[in-house]
């Protein structure tokens, strides 16, 4: 029994539902009591997804239980193959449905769909997303791809790339995918199938086709890449292209894969990175001790980008993926620290708070740590929030990418500089909040504050208290609206019935 | 409020089964745990649970919260000796990094349930050896409940532990998590009315719980407590039967049935209630224009479905077409069906695509939904409102009628000053 507050990773099935959303003409079937359908808002929510996730719950009762919660199972999946008509079908079990072993995969068998059912068994006691997103990903590949024979001859044409790995709520996904595809096509290579986001069914079917294939993401797309090489002999890129040295070495490695020449793009790097970097302005950041937490693949990248690139110091390094602790302790040997490998959130705040880095990057969960800590921070790697998907193209991969991550990494710094010294001076009488911005000289004197934060005398003892209990981010506007509807009701006193007066004639 | 509304008995339900798109009882703990400060709320369940939690709770973390899960593995599905032990420890190293847990909830989850692990028995062994903390166990299931019926199912967990009311004191207890800004308000309006004894469950504390008995009165303040409603019963309390506290109206009959249950008089009543009542319309009548003759949709969630509609419908004159809720607790909403327009479709259960289907067929101007469909129907040019917010915000009384309506009315006015 491990003890949980809050969790990097989702359960297996989440990781299934990932490669769903991110693919067309996939519909899953899950197994599942009806508050797991809470899955669904994590793409329609945190990534602003415009279609629900391609899945239906069996949303089991207890009075089911042991009565037919397998007829409920082939009944969903009949219904969602009439509704939906996709070209594959998943189906599976929640942690709940695991338990009571209604094998989905032989019900669905046995209604004989017209179309490939791919049935998953994802341990829901064991394993977690990342994990459920690679299988899931992997069994779709076996099922297309299982019964084809490589091919005796090439096909004529330019180059051929596949692109494994990114998904539904991947972070930045959708931003790396737009660079590395330009990229590639700066290089005269195409890309013959993305997978598993925007494919279908019949394009894992072309997978094949490709020269070779590149990992983006080893976490959800290495299984697949692996199973791929043995079948079809495909060579895999695995250098992943975060920041600019490792971009250029992906360049370099793609180049010689494909026949191509590299040395027109590597000439011409189009990265404001590495200047930026050595520019005098950034001499502050030498040295500056860096906590690195996140998926395996993006801290691992990000400690080397923050040595190598922006000159930090690794001050801590680890990874909550355990399936990728080779590479992690390998990693961590480079900078002589000792890799945190661990899934306790916990952990990770103790071991931050013992090395008081002077920046973390790390996932939202480091984000509220830092934050609690006072300590900057920016988000490098999933599990990601609501702001991690921006409006705006902002790649972390490739030449792009790195003057984002530059940008991203520093500005928290140079804020926290600035938050340092408006604490420390807040109390000087000429650096308080009323005073003008300094860039508009002595004279630009904010608009006098018309009372002071504490409520004036005119106010009751319990209209005070009532009025304290207002969250402390509109209670300005409230004490600033009673009181103004209290002068014009010509009115001495400020009692709870004042109060609540200016409420209704203020409304919101 | 049409006289030729039926009466709730003949109003047809449409009964529905299949997908249903609700969130479990576990989520209950994300306000419940911010109403009782002194209570901690462990989960025993799997990493969905915990995943689940940590959605619908956001990442609005700045300290630990009164919450965790105990997250079951696999080796803990070998034997059922093992799992008890597995639970002691984990309990043992939660009280020790949190010595200030007063009360511990055991709360059960679907897997859990399915492996019959009983957490009642649990919290008596637990209790046994750890005198200094209270350990109470419910279920938060999905098998077993939806959404909001976790609050029913913790607030009836705690209904045996109440003390016991002097078999004469006659009280009135406020049932149902309100925010305190809000039990502050009622206790006022309660003392204006002149009902002195009043308390509320649950209060602000743990620690200090209402005496029950049967002398006790009690009045709901949500719709989906069936269960804390037949604990109380088991306990000699009486239901005073009323419609909920939203809108000017709603809460005026909410009082006023308290009222007439404790032999208060109509007028001193009205002298009471009249300065607050007379606010809430005033902010209400601001919300009108917008909102009369638009129609409304609501999805099944959080079983405050049926009064809200009745509130929309009778005080803001919107036009409700389908009020769907998960479950409908006819004895406890008789009052609100009377008061509904009789045009209108009340379906229980759910699925949801079916719904879906007739969502998109009435178009509604505004449909009241979960977070997993909000988006999609927005994408959809369909204007909606997300529940969550129903269960997480001040609605209830006077003081809030205005802003309940803003609720709804915010997504219309948002779709209007929009040029993009
Ligand atoms: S539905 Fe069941 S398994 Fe799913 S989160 Fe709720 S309690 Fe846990
Ligand atoms: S921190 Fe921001 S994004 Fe995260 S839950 Fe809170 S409001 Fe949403």
């Amino acid at each position: 029994m491990q003890l949980a507050v809050w969790t990097y990773e989702g359960p297996p099935h989440v990781g299934a539902m990932r490669v769903a959303t991110s693919m067309r003409g996939v519909h899953y079937v899950l197994h599942a009591p009806q508050g797991d359908t809470y899955a669904d808002l994590l793409f329609t929510m945190i990534e602003r997804r415009r279609q629900r996730p391609p899945v239906t719950y069996t949303t089991f009762q207890a009075r089911d239980l042991g009565t037919d919660t397998a007829a409920l199972f082939r009944d969903a999946v009949i219904s969602a193959y009439d509704r939906f008509k996709p070209e594959l079908m998943l189906v599976g079990s929640s942690c709940t449905a695991e338990l009571i072993q209604d094998d989905p995969g032989g019900l669905a068998e046995a209604i004989g769909l017209p179309i490939p059912v791919v049935a998953l068994e994802l341990p829901s006691y064991q394993r977690k997303e990342h994990w459920g997103a690679a299988e899931t990903f992997l069994a779709i590949v076996k099922k297309m791809c299982g019964r084809l024979q490589p091919a005796t001859e090439r096909k004529p044409g330019p180059p051929r790339a596949n692109i494994l790995g990114p998904t539904a709520l991947g972070f930045r996904h959708r931003d790396d995918l737009a660079e590395i595809t330009a990229l590639l096509g700066r290089l005269g290579i195409t890309i013959n199938v993305t997978a598993p986001l925007g494919a279908s069914p019949a394009d894992i079917a072309r997978l094949p086709d490709a020269d070779f294939n590149i990992v983006l993401y080893p976490e959800t797309g290495d299984d697949a890449a692996r199973w791929l090489e043995k079948k079809f002999g495909q060579p895999t890129i695995r250098t992943v292209p975060l920041g600019v040295n490792a971009t250029s070495a992906f360049v370099a490695e793609v180049a010689a894969l494909a026949g191509v020449d590299a040395s027109g793009v590597l000439a011409d790097r189009d990265s404001n990175m590495p200047w930026w970097s050595r520019s005098v302005d950034s001499t502050y950041l030498t040295g500056k001790r860096v906590f690195v937490f996140g998926d395996a693949t993006h801290a691992i990248a990000a400690a080397r980008v923050a040595r190598d690139e922006l000159g930090f110091e690794v001050a801590g390094l680890g990874c909550y993926n355990r399936e990728f602790a080779r590479e992690m302790r390998a990693a961590a040997e480079l900078y002589g620290v000792e890799p945190l490998i661990t899934d306790d959130h916990l952990a990770v705040e103790e071991r931050i708070t013992e090395l008081q880095p002077e920046l973390v990057l790390g996932t939202q969960m480091e984000r509220h740590i830092a934050k609690r800590l006072g300590i900057p921070c920016a988000v490098i790697s999933s599990p990601a929030h609501v702001q991690d998907f921006p409006a705006r193209h902002s790649p972390q991969m490739g030449f792009e990418g790195a003057n984002v991550l530059f940008d991203d990494w520093v500005h928290p710094l140079a804020m926290g500089l600035e938050e340092h010294l408006l604490a420390m001076f807040r109390d000087d009488f000429e650096f308080h909040d009323d005073v003008g911005a300094s860039h508009l000289g002595p004279t630009a004197f904010a608009p006098q504050r018309e009372d002071p934060p504490a409520p004036d005398g005119r106010w009751t003892k319990e209209a005070e208290a009532e009025l304290r209990k207002i969250p402390f981010f509109v209670r300005g506007k409230a004490r600033r609206n009673t009181e103004a509807f209290a002068l014009a009701e010509g009115r001495s006193s400020i009692d709870l019935a004042t109060l609540y007066d200016a409420k209704a004639h203020h409304g919101r | 409020m049409s006289a030729a509304a039926p009466a709730a008995a003949e109003r047809p339900i449409l009964r529905e089964r299949g997908q249903r798109e609700v969130f479990c009882g576990l989520t209950g703990i994300v306000w419940l745990h911010r109403k009782m400060p002194d209570a901690f709320f462990l989960v025993v369940g799997s990493r969905t649970c915990a995943h689940l939690l940590q959605s619908a709770a956001g990442v609005m973390i700045f300290a630990e919260p009164r919450f965790a899960t105990a997250i079951i593995e696999e080796r803990d599905l070998a034997g059922m000796a093992d799992l008890d032990e597995e639970l002691d420890r984990t309990v043992s190293r939660l009280l020790e990094r949190r010595p200030e847990i007063a009360t511990l909830f055991l709360v059960g989850s679907c897997p859990s349930e399915v492996i019959k692990l009983d957490l009642a028995r649990a919290a008596v062994r637990l209790g046994s050896t750890r005198p200094q903390v209270r350990f109470l166990a419910y279920s938060g299931s999905g098998i077993e409940t939806t959404f909001t019926e976790g609050e029913d199912a913790c607030l009836a967990a705690m209904v045996p532990v109440l003390p016991q009311a002097a078999p004469d004191a006659a009280s009135l207890v406020i049932v149902g998590a309100l925010p305190d800004i809000v039990e502050d308000q009622f206790a006022r309006l309660f003392a204006e009315i002149g009902i002195d004894n009043v308390a509320f469950l649950p209060g602000r504390s743990v620690r200090d719980l209402p005496p029950v008995g049967p002398g006790t009165r009690y009045l709901l303040a949500q719709p989906f407590l069936g269960t804390t409603a037949q604990a109380l019963e088991e306990r000699g309390a009486v239901r005073i039967p009323a419609p909920f506290p939203f809108g000017a109206e709603g809460t005026a009959a909410w009082a006023g049935a308290a009222a007439a249950a404790f032999g208060i008089e109509e007028l001193a009543l009205r002298r009471a209630i009249a300065p607050a009542r007379e606010r809430a319309k005033r902010a209400l009548e601001r919300y009108r224009p917008a909102l009369a003759g638009k129609t409304v949709f609501f999805m099944p969630d959080s079983q405050l479905e049926v009064p809200l509609a009745r509130f929309l419908a009778s005080e803001l004159g919107m036009v409700p077409i389908e009020i769907g809720t998960p479950f409908l607790h006819r004895a406890h909403l008789a009052e609100e069906l009377a008061l509904l327009p009789a045009a209108v479709t009340v379906s229980e259960g759910q699925d949801v695509e079916r719904q879906l289907d007739r969502v998109r067929a009435a178009r509604p101007d505004l449909t009241v939904c979960g977070l997993g469909l909000a988006n999609p129907l927005e994408a959809e040019g369909l204007a909606t409102k997300w529940s969550i917010e129903l269960v997480f915000s001040p609605i209830h009384g006077f003081e809030q009628a205005g802003d309940l309506a803003e609720l709804f009315a915010r997504p219309l006015r948002r779709r209007d000053v929009l040029r993009v």
